[in-house]
């Protein structure tokens, strides 16, 4: 549905996206995740025809960004950062304005405004001044307004900002009931966000493609690298922290143990694994060996966002650690 | 075209729904008035001293509509810029210039609505002077022929401006600043015309020609003549042209 080659675009002095390519099929939720500045809003306004690229190639159904603009937009519904509205307008009126300038037929204009006033539930304020309005109406009525031509494609520039969790909750559950008919990419830089709604992912830092995956894949590619918590307890006596952590280092196939908490003769530990070895075993039996009691043993799964810091720390150090750059790439 | 009309309306709809429209139209309105009143007492007296001394006969058109129309046109050079600061502005401040750049419209239907929008509510703010004439038409007998034809030029000269405050509009965030810059750009187009007071060299003419003002002198005496018409056209053709260029451009900095 979406197709992305090369693409670069350059400021006058920055590059503010980097020779990037990824493909989006039809029906997906795509999140679009990286830092601010990272290029995310402006590859999304590429995709819009907002802005042409430097060089590259963007589509959209097909079409090309610069070749068939018109036939993209028609196809795009897009929600810029700050929801593009017109505060002197009602709601109702507003939306019926961006319909027509979308170019639904006059005939069809009331009934798709009350379509998407009920699926975005703004109905309560639809009479209302948009300048009246609260921050999470604004965003539901620039949701409202990206949908109503009940576009193929949907291009959502952080459509949670600035809600609160309840809100947050029903966006999500709005946009996964839009998913299957509409594609849908959403940029973002809260990472529960993609965990929750998307089932693909696309990182981007400093304008660079840093992975495209499934949400599922990324977060087991990542875990190459096992992270386990351990707790020790030495009973009666009182365990020396540095003690343990040195018997725990100098078990086979462990890169890093660090001391997380000590509370009296407790000790507990997050130790990390070199890539591809299992250490639960070895870590037993470490501890074990030295007599000590083990309390508590098992695997912490990276999150999204150890994974994230990951790989744009990894993009950002890759000249001094190429080793650890290779393996995002 | 219809997407030129969906343009046009909406920006009615926000003038109308700001104070900008009724501002305009009041201030206007009460200049107007102001200097109607005068030059049609003026005329009264004048007329009653020339009828005591049995002179003939002064024309209702050349005294008051003529330089009145003309000084509707002055009142607009102050008023245009409060009129299109705001049209591309005030969209680029809100982002809602992506909503518009974004749909499927052509960047010419945007620029044209807008325009359009702008010479609407400037030919309501024209309209407020109709009240002040047709009492002339009432008690009175003047020519209503010339008439139309200055607020043809009215509607002309003011369609150029405004085209060029249009124009300037899509240059900045700022609503002031591209209030001000329209002012300082149309009074300088205005003041063109006062090189050729006393020269006629080619300078003069050139300038001359390019002034704002120099082409209404026809339409207020009631004269259609196409090379001022097509002044006024090509000129709003031209600032126009320039608008598109600008709100492309604006696409490749952004």
């Amino acid at each position: 549905m979406i197709k992305v080659e090369g693409l670069t675009k350059r400021y006058a002095r920055t590059v503010a996206v980097d020779n990037i390519s990824f493909e989006v099929a039809k029906g997906q939720i795509v999140g679009f995740l990286g830092p601010n500045g990272a290029g995310k809003t402006t590859t999304m306004r590429v995709l819009t025809c907002f802005l042409p690229p430097t060089a590259g190639s963007a589509s959209v159904a097909g079409f090309d960004v610069l070749e068939h603009p018109m036939e993209v937009k028609r196809r795009i519904g897009y929600l810029p950062e700050s929801p593009p509205l017109y505060p002197e307008m009602e709601v109702s009126e507003y939306l019926s304005f961006v319909g027509r300038l979308k170019g639904i037929p006059s005939a069809d204009i009331g009934r798709r405004v009350d379509e998407v006033t009920g699926r975005c539930a703004i109905g309560d304020v639809r009479d209302k001044l948009i300048a009246k309005l609260s921050k999470g109406y604004r965003q539901r009525v620039g949701l409202a307004q990206a949908i109503i031509h009940n576009p193929d494609v949907l291009i959502l520039d952080e459509p949670t900002s600035g809600l609160d969790p309840k809100q947050i909750i029903e966006i999500r559950e709005l946009l996964r009931s839009l998913a299957g008919e509409h594609t849908i990419i959403l940029s973002t830089h809260i990472l529960s966000e993609v965990e929750h709604t998307c089932d693909h992912v696309i990182i981007i830092n400093q304008g660079k493609l840093v992975a495209i995956d499934t949400v599922a894949n990324l977060t087991n590619r990542l875990r190459g690298s096992e992270a386990v918590q351990v707790e020790v307890e030495a009973a009666g006596g009182h365990p020396d922290p540095t003690q343990v952590q040195q018997c725990l280092e100098q078990a086979p196939g462990v890169s890093r143990v660090i001391l997380k908490d000590s509370k009296d003769e407790r000790l507990r530990f997050e130790v990390e694994s070199l890539k591809g070895s299992h250490i639960r075993a070895e870590l037993a039996r470490a501890v074990v060996h030295a007599g000590w009691g083990l309390n508590e043993l098992h695997a912490v799964g990276l999150s999204l966002e150890d994974i994230f810091l990951q790989l744009t720390a990894a993009e950002q150090g890759a000249d001094e650690a190429p080793k650890q750059g290779e393996k995002t790439q | 075209m219809k997407n030129v009309l969906l343009i046009c309306r909406k920006e009615l709809r926000s003038y109308f729904a700001s104070p900008i429209a009724y501002a305009v139209m009041a201030i206007f309105g009460l200049i107007f008035g102001w200097v109607f009143f005068n030059a049609s007492r003026d005329f009264v007296r004048f007329t009653l001293l020339q009828s005591q001394e049995g002179g003939g006969t002064v024309s209702v058109n050349d005294s008051i509509i003529r330089p009145l129309l003309g000084f509707a046109g002055t009142i607009g050079l102050f008023l245009i810029p409060m009129i299109t600061m705001r049209l591309f502005a005030e969209e680029k401040r809100m982002g809602t210039i992506e909503l518009l750049l974004t749909s499927p419209v052509k960047d010419i239907e945007i620029i044209l609505g807008k325009w359009l929008g702008a010479l609407t509510l400037y030919a309501c703010v024209l309209l407020m002077s109709i009240l002040n004439l047709a009492l002339l038409f009432a008690w009175g007998k003047p020519d209503l022929k010339p008439v139309l034809v200055g607020y043809l030029g009215l509607l002309l000269q003011g369609g150029c401006l405004l085209a060029l405050g249009t124009l300037i509009s899509t240059m900045t965030k700022n609503q002031i600043i591209a209030g001000i810059a329209t002012f300082f750009i149309s009074l300088l187009l205005w003041l063109l015309s006062w090189y050729t007071a006393f020269d006629t060299n080619v300078t003069a003419q050139v300038l001359g020609y390019l002034s704002i003002v120099t082409h209404f002198e026809n339409f207020g005496k009631g004269v259609l003549d196409s090379k001022d018409v097509l002044f006024y056209v090509s000129l709003t053709f031209f600032s126009l042209f320039l608008t598109a260029r600008s709100l492309e451009s604006l696409r490749w900095r952004a």
